[in-house]
């Protein structure tokens, strides 16, 4: 079976929206209708997203990292969202593992909002009825795309390549690749929804830089250096 | 979370009208059994109709809570999986019944088809009705307090206080409603559904009581460390990724202060439980016809504060991603 999903590495993720910003374009332009902006240039723009960047501080000055970390739905494997829709408008698709929204039987009663513990479904105050990321299933799912564009719009436009994308049940894929060998790990693993979406950790790079990395042990000169003169020689025989 | 008015008055409107329910058929029951005088047919039929009214106010006030209402009718589909679809279905048959339990006692159609118990139990069909009645007002008490304790993560609410506390505080609105309508009637089923009233009251008193002791000393078991996947302790949040507020911001926050929640709590603890108990008591001493009107009345706008308070103190843990707008 197929799983879908994305990779964030918060190892290179800069915090610039850009995923943010393409997500809600090619969301808000598609066949499902805009996503509401409220007082979009006003005091108190609100509005609905499927991807959010957030920024967090580890740590306290002067030994602080800053951590931007992108947060949408995670396409969770066991997803308590779904159950307890009443209408199945959400469901998590059989072929790919996608968890969906059909808009055209949602009621908008936000339980499924209640049953998500992190907090990645939205509302539409327009539509009145919940949204959340689709991984651009009008993206991936579409074969009159080329191959490399048939991703989703975030992984697209992120500009460090910290959004990874592919199927985590494959265990050759990039993401499965990068989940085994970097850390990938899951969010609030307590509750056992088992997310599909996985995030890699930060690490720092540590140089150990020994005496022979800064004076090569095999320099010839060095060699030349350590010989006993004894007055006999000639140049013949310390150069050549 | 949010206390939403319409689920708040959805759950102590349909609370009111199962207790009632429960009530009625005990009454009936009782003067069944000729443990207290028989009632005309119009005492049920207008006590039946009291009910559904309290009922189809909480279908109607759930209705406020939908974002698209005309599609209401597409939340029966998922009764295997969701409590909330299954509450879904039990509201309106309990309604159904209630109506038909009415009916047939409006009609007088209480002629008995079995006597058991050596001549002491006559069965008529709306006894058969009341049965059925009283199962289904359970189903509904479960099937709402399930919406709730059903979601793991609401620690508060993922405990088997939430169903009792619903059964009791319902049944005890109920009870106290019932009285009150004897009361006005004059008849003598005050003190009959006064005691019982007074006895569910009691219980919820303990339940609720057990209740807000778990929560106070609960544990939440997500925390930023889990929620973003970082082990260090000094974790804060700069920037939730927006500027002013979204729906996470609206839906899962009270946006009150600690001394308004402990107000609310007080309120309710004393106009829930003491002043109607006393009310009742005061009532039976005095003979009076109103005081059970107004214990009834009192303890209802307690069960609003109750239900806000029980909102309010549900914390999700989605607001762990959300603390800090920039
Ligand atoms: S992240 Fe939330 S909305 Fe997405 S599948 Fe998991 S529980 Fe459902
Ligand atoms: S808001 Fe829509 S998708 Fe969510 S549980 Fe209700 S009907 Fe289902």
């Amino acid at each position: 079976m197929t799983q879908l999903a994305l990779v964030i590495d918060l190892n290179v993720c800069v915090g610039c929206h850009a995923c943010v910003t393409s997500c809600k374009q090619w969301n808000t332009s598609g066949w499902a209708g805009p996503m509401v902006d409220e007082n979009p240039y006003d005091a108190n723009p609100t509005g609905t997203f499927f991807n959010r960047v957030q920024t967090y501080e580890v740590g306290s000055f002067p030994s602080t990292e800053t951590v931007h970390f992108p947060k949408s739905c995670l396409h969770c494997e066991d997803p308590p969202c779904v159950p307890v829709c009443p209408t199945g408008a959400s469901y998590k698709r059989e072929d790919n593992g996608v968890v969906l929204v059909d808009y055209d039987k949602c009621i908008g009663c936000k339980y499924c909002s209640w049953a998500c513990p992190y907090g990645v479904r939205e509302l539409d105050e327009q539509q009145k009825v919940m949204k959340k990321c689709t991984l651009c299933i009008d993206r991936i799912t579409d074969h009159t795309l080329p191959e490399a564009e048939r991703k989703p719009a975030c992984v697209i436009a992120c500009p460090t390549n910290a959004r990874l994308y592919g199927d985590v049940h494959d265990p050759d894929s990039e993401v499965s690749v990068a989940i085994r060998e970097r850390g990938g790990y899951a969010l609030m693993p307590e509750w056992g929804t088992n997310p599909a979406n996985h995030y890699l950790p930060r690490q720092k790079t540590h140089m150990h830089v020994t005496e022979e990395d800064l004076q090569r042990s095999d320099n010839p000169l060095t060699k030349e250096d350590i010989t006993v003169y004894q007055g006999e020689e000639t140049m013949e025989d310390v150069t050549w | 979370m949010h206390p939403a008015f319409s689920v708040i008055f959805l759950t102590t409107l349909i609370g009111a009208g199962q207790g009632l329910f429960l009530a009625l058929f005990t009454g009936q029951f009782y003067s069944t059994v000729e443990l207290v005088e028989p009632q005309p047919a119009s005492f049920y039929a207008v006590g039946s109709a009291l009910s559904l009214a309290l009922l189809v106010g909480g279908l109607a006030a759930s209705f406020f809570h939908l974002g698209r209402p005309e599609r209401a009718w597409r939340a029966a589909a998922m009764w295997r999986t969701s409590w909330l679809s299954r509450e879904v279905i039990v509201l309106p048959a309990m309604m159904g019944i209630v109506f038909l339990y009415g009916v047939f006692h409006w009609a007088g159609w209480t002629q008995p088809f079995i006597v058991l118990g050596e001549g002491t139990l006559p069965i008529d069909a709306t006894f058969v009705l009341g049965m059925l009645g009283v199962l289904v007002t359970l189903a509904l008490f479960v099937s709402t307090g399930m919406i709730y304790a059903s979601v793991k993560f609401l620690q508060e609410w993922h405990s088997p206080y939430t169903i009792v506390n619903f059964i009791f505080l319902g049944t005890a609105s109920g009870f106290m409603l019932a009285a009150a309508y004897s009361a006005l009637l004059g008849n003598h089923l005050v003190g009959f559904f006064g005691t019982w009233a007074v006895i569910a009251t009691l219980l919820g008193l303990g339940t609720r009581t057990a209740s807000l002791m778990r929560n106070a000393s609960i544990k939440h078991r997500s925390n930023l460390q889990t929620a973003i996947g970082i082990r260090h302790r000094g974790i804060v949040q700069k920037s939730q990724g927006f500027s002013a507020d979204s729906f996470n911001t609206r839906e899962f926050f009270h946006h009150q202060s600690p001394e308004t929640l402990k107000l609310i709590r007080v309120m309710f603890m004393v106009l829930v439980f003491p002043l109607p108990i006393a009310l009742v008591l005061l009532a039976y001493a005095l003979a009076s016809p109103t005081l059970p009107i107004l214990a009834f009345v009192v303890q209802y706008i307690g069960l609003i504060a109750e239900r806000w308070y029980f909102f309010a103190e549900a914390e999700h843990p989605q607001n762990l991603y959300y603390q800090q707008i920039s």
